[in-house]
């Protein structure tokens, strides 16, 4: 080659001009509510978004499976227990469908499994707390499945299309456990004076922590320094605020609270008439924080759960990923 | 004769009477309980998430089977017993399971080596339990023959990926095998029950399944390059007489305490 004295010319892709493409291709879509593809360009912030989102989600599945997996082997039917072994077994199964949603952003799941067991990747603060009586069992499928759903309705409509398509599936199942969920605390509370005490402890203990799901505030002294919703919201990952979540939650949940004969544990807890919706006193986001840094309950706990099990298992992953390299070299041989 | 047995066992007219049906069913029952506990201690606990799913749907299955076992087994005793009251409130005596079952986790390479010989059992005694002169056991028969023939496979796959893996995983799941072998042979003792289950076309004998369980394991172990252990110094027996090992009250203490705690109350 001749004059070849300028170095290496510039990828296409790495050009500001490409850069700007990328960027109004994109805006076009988002502007016209379409989804991004995994093979779409996509803005790296967008990108980087729905990694860390989508693994957070994909961890707390697996993590979620603890608390309640604590129970299989003491729930007191035999209905019982297969209904939670199929609903621990779904957890796994959305746990699955989100880690390959966030493969198909460029990452993959033995990555994003090594940042939650080092910690540097969060799952929801819900999971550390602990799952004491059966009626826990109930509680969390009412309340924390309940909360869950009214955080991933909406990201069934997500920009993201993997994401979204997950959303749908596991929206449909978490709509299952929620039923379930009221369904045990249905029964305890229509029970003896034991099983009423349990479900009404349950409830105690779960109700403020479940409203922490939705994050901190959106606006005020404990609303997270540095928030990402605007521009998730720009961005077609979020659709509502953290706020109008946990109030289309709690307006949701009193209602089936006062069904089971319930009494939350929230002294400032009214219909506001003007508003249309149930007044709420004020969260502990102090706790919220508290927890969320590491200090609840269970936080060590679930973690080291997690890790000994992805340890003990090493061995059998790795005779896996030998035998089926030894089957192709087999293969390609015969 | 209460007025309600008859009129069940017009509803099912070929149940099988007697207290050895009763009994024969509950062993078919209790060895489907007792794994399903053992494998629901798993999840969460498996090597990856799809092994969490597919441990959980291997209890799920047998779970299902001793449900529909112990509601037949109580509709035959004809006491009013269901399932749940078989289940949680019978005392450790009258729990019918092999000692294989009730054994505690081990790695995962000695539960697919207890798997293997379970489910290669199991896909023996229901392909002839298919044609069990009770109707509701030739039933829960042809619906299971399918899902053990599943946990066969997935054990099957598993014990040939450890044993022709690493170094590591052939030693560890040769060290499987040989930590189940003591507990294979119960599989196919004919006890009175069985034999008298066996005469009266509600059954199988025992001892006739053992050709086919053991030929479906030896030709995995030789897939796998493992070795078949050599005859183990000790055996166990009478499960089927309820006599079984010291882990079985502590798996029932687990599985029964909520239930127990709360006399009559509906969950
Ligand atoms: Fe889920
Ligand atoms: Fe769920």
């Amino acid at each position: 080659m001749y004059g070849n004295d300028f170095g290496e010319p510039l990828n296409a892709a790495e050009t500001a001009d490409y850069a700007d493409a990328v960027q109004e291709y994109f805006d076009g879509l988002i502007g016209a509510d379409q989804r991004i593809e995994p093979r779409d360009a996509m803005p790296d912030g967008y990108r980087r978004t729905l990694i860390r989102q989508i693994a957070q989600h994909a961890h707390s599945e697996i993590i979620g499976m603890q608390p309640e997996g604590n129970w299989i082997t003491r729930a007191p039917s035999l209905r019982r227990k297969a209904i939670l072994m199929a609903k621990v077994q779904d957890e796994a199964g959305h746990g699955l469908y989100l880690y390959s949603a966030a493969e198909t952003l460029g990452v993959d799941r033995a990555e994003l499994l090594d940042k939650l067991h080092s910690g540097q990747q969060k799952y929801s603060s819900i999971f550390n707390y602990p799952t004491l009586t059966w009626a826990d069992v109930g509680a969390i499928g009412w309340l924390v499945d309940g909360a869950a759903i009214m955080n991933q309705v909406p990201l069934c409509r997500c920009s993201y299309g993997p994401y979204a398509r997950a959303m749908i599936r596991v929206c449909k199942e978490e709509s299952f456990h929620q039923r379930q969920g009221f369904e045990i605390l249905w029964t305890l509370s229509r029970g003896t004076e034991e099983q009423q005490a349990m479900a009404q402890d349950a409830a105690d203990r779960w109700w403020w922590p479940s409203l922490m799901m939705f994050g901190p505030p959106d606006t005020g002294d404990a609303a997270a320094p540095g928030g990402h919703t605007e521009q998730n919201m720009a961005w077609g990952i979020k659709r509502f605020t953290n706020d109008d979540l946990r109030q289309k939650f709690v307006d949701m949940t009193v209602p089936q609270a006062q069904k089971l004969g319930l009494v939350l544990p929230d002294p400032d807890l009214r219909w506001n008439d003007e508003r249309g919706h149930w007044d709420f006193g004020a969260i502990d986001w102090d706790e919220f924080w508290r927890v969320l840094k590491g200090d609840g309950p269970c936080n060590e706990q679930r973690l080291a759960h997690r890790r000994r099990a992805h340890d003990e298992g090493a061995w059998v992953r790795e005779a896996a990923n030998a035998h089926a390299a030894r089957q192709a070299a087999r293969q390609e041989v015969a | 004769m209460t007025e309600r047995t008859d009129l069940r066992s017009q509803a099912s007219p070929s149940a099988p009477g007697g207290a050895d049906g009763v009994a024969y069913v509950l062993g078919l029952a209790d060895d489907a309980l007792i794994y399903a506990q053992r494998l629901g201690e798993w999840l969460t606990r498996a090597p990856q998430i799809e092994e969490d799913l597919a441990l959980g749907n291997v209890g799920l299955d047998l779970l299902g089977q001793a449900r529909a076992l112990l509601t037949r087994a109580g509709d035959l005793e004809g006491a009013g017993r269901d399932e749940d009251d078989l289940a949680y409130l019978r005392d450790e005596r009258e729990f019918r399971n092999v000692h294989l079952v009730e054994q505690p986790r081990g790695d995962f390479g000695q539960e697919m080596a207890r798997m293997l010989w379970f489910a290669s059992y199991q896909h023996e005694l229901y392909t002839h339990l298919v044609d069990s002169v009770d109707e509701v056991v030739a039933g829960v028969a042809a619906k299971a023959l399918k899902e053990v023939a599943y946990h066969r496979d997935h054990a099957g796959q598993w014990v040939v990926r450890l044993g022709d893996g690493t170094a590591e995983s052939h030693e560890r799941m040769q060290a499987g095998l040989e930590a189940v072998a003591p507990y294979v042979a119960e599989l196919g003792d004919d006890d009175p029950v069985s034999v008298a289950a066996a005469q009266a076309g509600v059954g199988i004998l025992p001892s006739s399944l053992v050709p086919g369980t053991v030929a479906h394991v030896e030709a995995v172990v030789a897939q796998a390059t493992l070795r078949m252990p050599d005859p183990p110094r000790w055996r166990s027996r009478g499960g089927r007489e309820g006599v079984h090992s010291e882990a079985m009250g502590y798996l029932l203490a687990e599985l029964q305490h909520i239930h127990r705690s709360h006399p009559g109350a509906s969950w």
